[in-house]
């Protein structure tokens, strides 16, 4: 046991099973889901409840110590990466559901609450907690709000930012702030909008209030496969332009689907690009949008065209496009994905151009991605046992970043910043954006302690070890999109 | 002032630095200010400064109107779904972000904070800054377009802003229904909302004898006859709950949410508040407005705001003898725990709320270290009147 005062004080407040500071205890938390990154903390601590998690910030402030907040691990850019002797605090203990209003449609949560979990208590009133990362059985509350996390059906009704309504939040230095309420409106600045998608640099979300939807009547999947990336992007375009809202939009390329008839035997049809498009709502509204879509999609020319009209068969249009993720697994040992953003009519270009570094770079990449909002899921897939294999794939990554950055677009649409992209973000902004914000990161955390390090750049870069898909990924319990 | 130059000199020259767009909520941006205070007038700083429809989303210069920017959108089918109000009386683009005005229709896809992405905005050191992007989705950096939402002028001037857009329904349909008692509506109300129907705006204001509720759902106008129909079924749902039911097409349907988005049912000459709340929160506000009798008001977003208005003199009660609306609205909304926003209309007297004792917040200031602690880096020295 460490003699340091702020591990006396911590061993105070825990016990021996809370208080994890031993190298084979502190293993399980050394990475998140972008395992090239590993760092050992100086201890974990897991609270049992949010006054536990106040004093644990008082005390990181008074021994100037940092700090990061985990849920689930399940960050995909780093953002959860432990700091070199600092404290995690892991709030997975944190998972209850304080309040579940049906009639006021809200439910008040504790920040380790399990994002599905939120939409199965409410279920019963009819009602249901519409972002939906494809992580959404394991990841947290606390996480998506951190990343402001999507999912494939966030077209429609935006982010985990569009449903949060009000947040308690523990600043960095333990002092405990309110921000927003119950209402879909507020008064003054938006602060739970400015909290969400702060990356945990801000402090610690202690309890959220997150706003509920009636579940939708019903859904119209349609399955298109074209002969070209390029086909299936005008075919966005078309239903875009038609004024069609649709839940999701989604594409997968020859080596996306290749990799979803390995992995999950989708039975999709071989073509060098699919598109799904996939309507929700009334039944009566969707009916007639449905017709109004199919009729759209039969004059992009499709070389086949499936449809779904039963909970079935959505289920197995969907599955494919799921396990696409880990099923690329199964194409390379390893892989990065990227989250770049680019303007929709530019996803041709875009597409084109990963096409051409690919080629260059002599690395398959495979490409799955929101189409519907131009979000880029690539996938640069390599072998981490070949020398130099990691740096190169990192290289046209990062070559893929600037591409979107190039194009109008942003580096990160949903997994956020975090460790791995944070060289990038000053590519984004100029100087006296990047100024503005270390003056806000400072104001609110005058010692950087929480999550030190991450999204804006500093310090040193974290040396990299290996590469590849989270632990539950591989086992098939989670997927990526 | 019309160029981002002039008003970077001018606030760095500036002590004290008081934000007008065009002026349209009074309350917010003529309010009485200090000898020092230099007015910031951006209505000036006109213009769109992108606009791609195949994007869905646009970029203009912060005062321009609201008018100008709905009458482009629609050239393409396009619109801004959260309805922003009172552009027939000038509002502009900054002017609504920085008062977070969103109307009726911010009930379906979400208010002005979920269709703003990107900002520029001159901070109190009088640098330009952006914030956030020009694509629909991005997760990269600090959100500050949310930040500015709401933020009364009082964070920076907001020089350009980018929206996303949607394409608008090309049909719409509102059911209107009158109940006698406000327990009924609110019965009413939860059926309707917690119902999977599409609601576009769900609005309802005390009428002649009892309530009015307005529903409205949009979309292709085949189906749109036989959704209104379950629509109207569900409102009536528990027998006998509601009077006369009616059903509003085409340009009839059209008028009556140009009304809610301009506020005709403001008299000439009212103050406005503006006042967020829930739906569980309305019998207790009701029952202490009926005390005070009240004067005009609204209720918008499924119960999720309450527009307040009163005559200029008297109504709501009066304070010493003399006519104070606001400030009677600032006790009862104190009482109910509830905050608003004066945004028409003289501000209650001497209410120490800010500076000079005139002060558009209601229900008491927004205090918070979070809020604090950010305005101190953005305006180091509270030249926009510091948070
Ligand atoms: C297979 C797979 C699929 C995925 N699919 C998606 C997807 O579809 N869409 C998407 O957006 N993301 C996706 N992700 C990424 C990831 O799941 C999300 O970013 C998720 O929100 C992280 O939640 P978590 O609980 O695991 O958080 P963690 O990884 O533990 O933490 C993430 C960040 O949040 C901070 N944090 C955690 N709790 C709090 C809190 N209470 N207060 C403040 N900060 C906090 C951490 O410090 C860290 O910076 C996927 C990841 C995997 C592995
Ligand atoms: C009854 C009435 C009749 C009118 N008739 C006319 C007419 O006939 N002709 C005419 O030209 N005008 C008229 N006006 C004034 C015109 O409406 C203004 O141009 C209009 O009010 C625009 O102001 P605004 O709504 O944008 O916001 P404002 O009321 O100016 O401001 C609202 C709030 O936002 C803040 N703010 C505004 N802009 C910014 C910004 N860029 N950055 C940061 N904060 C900002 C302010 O500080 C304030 O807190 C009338 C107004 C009223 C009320």
């Amino acid at each position: 046991m460490s003699v340091h005062p702020l591990m006396q004080a911590l061993a105070r407040m825990y016990g021996a099973d809370r208080l994890l500071t031993r190298p084979a205890q502190l293993m399980a938390y050394e990475s998140d889901a972008l395992t090239a990154f590993q760092q050992r903390p100086a201890a974990v601590v897991i609270p049992q409840d949010r006054e536990e998690v106040i004093e644990t910030i008082r005390l990181c402030h008074e021994h100037e110590t940092p700090f990061v907040a985990r849920g689930s691990g399940t960050s995909l850019s780093g953002g959860s990466l432990p700091i070199a002797d600092g404290i995690v605090i892991a709030l997975n203990r944190l998972d209850r559901i304080l309040r579940l209003d049906a009639a006021e449609r809200i439910a008040v949560v504790e920040p380790g609450v399990i994002n599905l979990k939120v939409s199965e208590a409410a279920k019963p009133h009819g009602l249901y907690y519409a972002p939906d990362p494809s992580s959404q059985s394991i990841c947290t509350i606390g996480g998506n709000v951190a990343f402001n996390s999507g999912g494939a059906h966030c077209l429609k009704y935006g982010m985990t930012s569009n449903h949060v309504l009000g947040m308690t939040v523990a600043l960095p230095d333990g002092e405990v702030a309110t921000l927003g309420g119950e209402s879909l409106e507020g008064v003054g600045p938006d602060l739970p909008g400015f909290f969400v998608g702060s990356e945990g640099l801000f402090g610690v979300a202690l309890e959220i209030t997150l706003r509920l939807l009636p579940i939708p009547e019903t859904y119209r999947t349609v399955l298109a496969a074209y002969d070209s990336l390029h086909a299936a992007g005008d075919a966005v375009t078309a239903v875009v332009a038609s004024g069609l809202l649709p839940g999701a939009i989604e594409i997968m390329d020859a080596l996306a689907i290749k990799a979803a008839e390995v992995g999950a035997k989708a039975g999709y049809p071989k073509a060098p690009a699919l598109l799904i498009v996939e309507l929700e709502g009334e039944a009566g509204a969707v009916e007639a949008e449905f017709a109004q879509l199919m009729q759209l999609i039969e004059e992009t020319a499709p070389l086949e065209v499936r449809m779904a009209q039963t909970a079935d068969e959505r289920a197995r249009i969907w599955k494919g496009r799921k396990a696409a993720f880990s099923a690329v697994g199964r194409l390379a040992p390893d892989y990065i994905v990227q989250d770049g953003v680019v303007p929709r009519s530019r996803l041709g270009d875009a597409l084109a151009e990963i096409d051409r570094l690919s080629a260059s770079y002599g690395i398959e990449v495979a490409n799955v991605f929101h189409a519907g909002d131009g979000n880029l899921h690539p996938l640069i897939l390599f072998d981490g046992r070949e020398e130099g294999a990691l740096e190169r794939a990192e290289e046209l990554a990062g070559e893929i970043l600037e591409l979107c950055v190039d194009l109008g677009g942003s580096i990160t649409g949903e997994h956020g910043v975090g460790m791995e992209k944070r060289a990038y973000l000053p590519k984004m902004y100029g100087p006296v954006e990047m100024q503005a914000m270390e003056d806000v990161r400072h104001s609110v955390d005058s010692l950087s302690l929480a999550n030190r390090g991450k999204m804006l750049p500093a310090g040193e870069a974290e040396s990299l070890t290996h590469v590849g898909p989270h632990p539950l990924e591989k086992a098939g319990v989670i997927f990526r999109e | 002032m019309n160029k981002v130059s002039e008003v970077q000199d001018a606030v760095k020259e500036a002590k004290r630095i008081r934000v007008r767009g065009g002026g349209s909520k009074p309350a917010l941006s003529q309010r009485r200010c200090a000898d020092d205070t230099q007015l910031l007038d951006l209505a000036g700083l006109q213009g769109i400064v992108d606009y791609q429809p195949e994007e869905y989303t646009f970029t203009a210069r912060a005062g321009t109107t609201v008018a100008e920017v709905a009458a482009m959108l629609e050239g393409k089918g396009q619109y801004l779904p959260f309805d922003p109000p009172l552009a027939d009386r000038g509002a502009t683009l900054g002017g609504t972000v920085a008062a977070g005005l969103s109307g009726s229709g911010r009930y379906r896809y979400g208010g002005i904070r979920d269709f703003l992405i990107g900002i520029r905005f001159v901070d109190g050191r009088g640098q330009e800054i952006r914030g956030g992007g020009a694509v629909v989705k991005n997760a990269a950096g600090f959100d500050f377009p949310k930040l500015f939402v709401g933020s009364l002028g009082r964070l920076g001037a907001l020089t350009e802003l980018t929206f996303k857009v949607f394409p608008r329904p090309p049909a719409f349909a509102t059911v209107e229904a009158e109940f006698e008692a406000l327990s009924d509506l609110l019965t009413g109300l939860d059926a309707v909302t917690g119902s999977a129907i599409d609601l576009h705006a769900v609005d309802f204001a005390p009428a002649e004898a009892g309530w009015r509720l307005w529903v409205r759902i949009g979309g292709l106008a085949p189906a749109l006859a036989e959704r209104a129909g379950a629509l109207q079924e569900i409102i009536s749902g528990g027998a006998g709950r509601t009077g006369l039911l009616r059903l509003y097409r085409d340009q009839e349907e059209e008028r009556l949410w140009q009304e809610a988005r301009t506020m005709a049912w403001l008299a000439e000459g009212m103050g406005l508040a503006r006042v967020p709340l829930t739906p569980g929160r309305i019998p207790a506000a009701e029952d202490l407005f009926a005390r005070a009798q009240p004067a005009s008001r609204r209720y918008s977003v499924g119960g999720n705001l309450l527009w307040i208005g009163w005559p200029e003199s008297g109504g709501l009660g009066e304070t010493d003898g003399k006519p104070d609306a606001p400030r009677t609205l600032h006790g009862l909304l104190l009482e109910l725990g509830l905050r608003g926003v004066q945004l028409i209309g003289q501000g209650p007297r001497n209410d120490g709320l800010s500076e000079g004792g005139e002060g558009p917040l209601l229900g008491g200031p927004v205090q918070n270290a979070f809020l604090r602690r950010i305005s101190a880096a953005l305006d180091p020295e509270g030249k926009f009147g510091a948070w």
